[in-house]
């Protein structure tokens, strides 16, 4: 695929779903000013007909410069620790989604490092591996939080682990692929330099592993992010961005739904990117050609 | 009640040690070989199961924490019912709904871009960026839409799967290679036919990942759009009421039901593609 000239597609194609939206709004919100005038007993005009859908308090779907101005209000012009501050929630589901990460790639780097080290452990758990995938394991999440909570752990933890259980298992898939990427050739190289299995796995194993290690996290940190964001849910919407989605439907703050939804949107794009920084760097540093680095 | 604990964890040593066996053997008979590579799994299976309900029953873990498996049984058996209502609203109705549905339209639109280049630079990146997105938190929104019922589910699950169809199917289609499509072109074939007879079945690898990743996509999306707010029936509903009655067993019962679906939906999935790719390297070498 030639990559030259994706900026003015992608912009268009940008332009056109702006374009679209509002027009959407305009066909959305207009039942209920039509209800509104017949009630006034008043005939409403086009024009103030468009102005109106624009700026209502709770439209069936906000217009972007009503998010983009709660999420200005919320973020840059309330208090970091006020409760309303968008930037106090997204904090809160950052940090789950980041322990979650952290935990969820630790323990899928070791058990790939198991899986590819030992026959029995490849031949019995990987198809459960797999398997655990096809559960819908977030329909798991309330429970594991209510039950967490019943034994005295709140807060971070129970979110934490519905992300590590999400993000797990792309690490597993990706590094077992990665730890059994050097071909034949230089595994007999490493035999024939009567390495051990340990010195084979630090110097041959791992660094090649490295490519789809990255590319593993990036699929990871993403779905980690869902994974706190539903993890929110059940605990009765304290705090978090998945809290604030929830309280948003219960009172029918739509515009509030919406600039949640952005955040998490703006934190899933930022984190990937990271990892796709740090994917690009390690690679430079170890002599590769960085592929796909962009996400 | 320890040594419930003793023998469970007995067990499990004796399962790992048959299949560390089982696993250093090469069996003659390829038939024999293939019930082995299948009971290694099952064994672990078992295992982790005995292991359960041995810890649970000999710890006497509360039943409001973790029910051992057999107590999950049981109220399998006395709620097949309300299982089964469950199981209609939420699996065969938003799920296949949404599900048919979404990766309908992402195919249609993978074969719109594949007409215009400039459609497809502009709408993959952008396709691969959503695909990255918490795409699960419109649920609130699509009930907000399309009300309580399952429409507003399988509204959910169509933009949950669309992406990753779209994303597959665009890529697949630049799948057959130059030569290839450079033959089709000797035979003067049109673009109808080109697609049909070379592209299509070179694209299947890709579009059958799309289809198996949707399977599980698709379930989630439909069980967490429950969540937000649902008629009194479906397995979402049931899980966060369920919780909230501290009727562990229930969600428990609920989760398997879940896990049997998904599995299932992802084994069909699976089945027709091994079927249909039958050409494709990573399957051929099984068939010998």
């Amino acid at each position: 695929m030639d990559t030259k000239g994706k900026t003015i597609p992608v912009l268009t194609v940008i332009s056109v779903v702006v374009v679209i939206w509002y027009a959407c709004v305009v066909w959305m919100n207009a039942p209920f000013e039509y209800d509104k005038a017949e009630r006034a007993g008043t005939e409403i005009g086009f024009s103030q007909l468009v102005s109106n859908t624009m700026n209502q308090e709770r439209p069936v779907l906000p217009a972007a410069h009503q998010i983009a101005d709660e999420m200005y209000k919320t973020i840059v012009l309330k208090k970091i620790t006020s409760k309303r501050s968008l930037v106090y929630h997204g904090w809160i589901t950052l940090s789950a989604t980041l322990l979650g990460f952290a935990i969820g790639t630790v323990l899928g780097i070791l058990l790939a490092v198991g899986i590819v080290h030992n026959q029995a452990m490849d031949k019995s758990v990987m198809p459960w591996v797999i398997a655990s995938q096809t559960i819908p394991i977030l329909a798991i999440a309330p429970m594991i939080i209510v039950v967490l909570n019943a034994i005295g752990l709140s807060g971070l933890l129970p979110k934490a682990l519905i992300s590590t259980y999400l993000s797990f298992f792309p690490v597993v898939v990706g590094m077992v692929k990665g730890l059994r990427s050097p071909d034949r050739a230089q595994l007999d190289l490493m035999h024939t330099y009567s390495a051990s299995t340990a010195q084979t796995f630090w110097k041959l194993r791992w660094p090649s592993s490295m490519p789809y290690l990255f590319t593993s996290l990036k699929i990871a940190i993403a779905i980690s992010l869902v994974g706190a964001i539903v993890g929110e849910l059940p605990t009765g919407a304290v705090a978090g961005l998945g809290a604030r989605l929830l309280a948003g439907s219960y009172y029918g703050q739509t515009i509030q739904i919406w600039s949640a939804l952005f955040t998490a949107a703006i934190l899933a794009a930022a984190l990937v990117m990271i990892v796709g920084f740090a994917h690009s760097y390690v690679l430079k540093r170890m002599g590769q050609k960085p592929e796909g680095a962009t996400t | 009640m320890i040594w419930l604990v003793v023998m469970a964890v007995l067990f499990w040593l004796g399962t790992w040690a048959v299949n560390e066996w089982l696993s250093r053997r090469k069996f003659a008979s390829h038939m024999l070989q293939r019930t082995v590579n299948l009971l290694i799994p099952l064994l672990f299976g078992v295992a982790i199961l005995v292991l359960w309900e041995g810890f649970t029953r000999g710890l006497e873990v509360p039943r409001v924490l973790l029910p051992p498996p057999s107590m999950i049984w049981e109220r399998i058996g006395n709620s097949l019912p309300i299982l089964w209502a469950d199981f209609q609203q939420t699996f065969l109705k938003a799920v296949l709904a949404g599900y048919v549905l979404g990766c309908g339209s992402g195919f249609l639109v993978a074969l719109l871009c594949d007409r215009s280049s400039f459609l497809k630079r502009g709408l993959l990146p952008l396709g691969n960026f959503v695909s990255a997105l918490p795409i699960i938190g419109v649920a609130p929104i699509m009930v907000m839409w399309f009300g309580f019922d399952w429409q507003s589910k399988a509204a959910v699950v169509v933009i949950m799967t669309f992406f990753p169809m779209l994303v597959n199917t665009v890529q697949g289609l630049s799948a057959a290679d130059h030569m290839q499509r450079d033959l089709m072109r000797t035979y003067a074939s049109s673009w109808w036919q080109t697609l049909i007879k070379l592209r299509l079945p070179a694209a299947s690898p890709f579009i059958f990942n799309a289809l198996k990743i949707n399977s599980t996509l698709a379930l989630i999306g439909a069980i967490v759009a429950e969540f937000f707010g649902t008629p009194i029936v479906g397995m979402g509903f049931r899980i966060s009421t369920e919780v909230g009655r501290m009727n562990v067993d229930m969600v428990w019962a609920e989760i398997a039901v879940a896990a049997l679906a998904g599995s299932t939906f992802y084994g069909l999935v699976a089945l027709v593609e091994r079927t249909v790719t039958f050409w494709h390297p990573s399957l051929r070498s099984r068939r010998t």
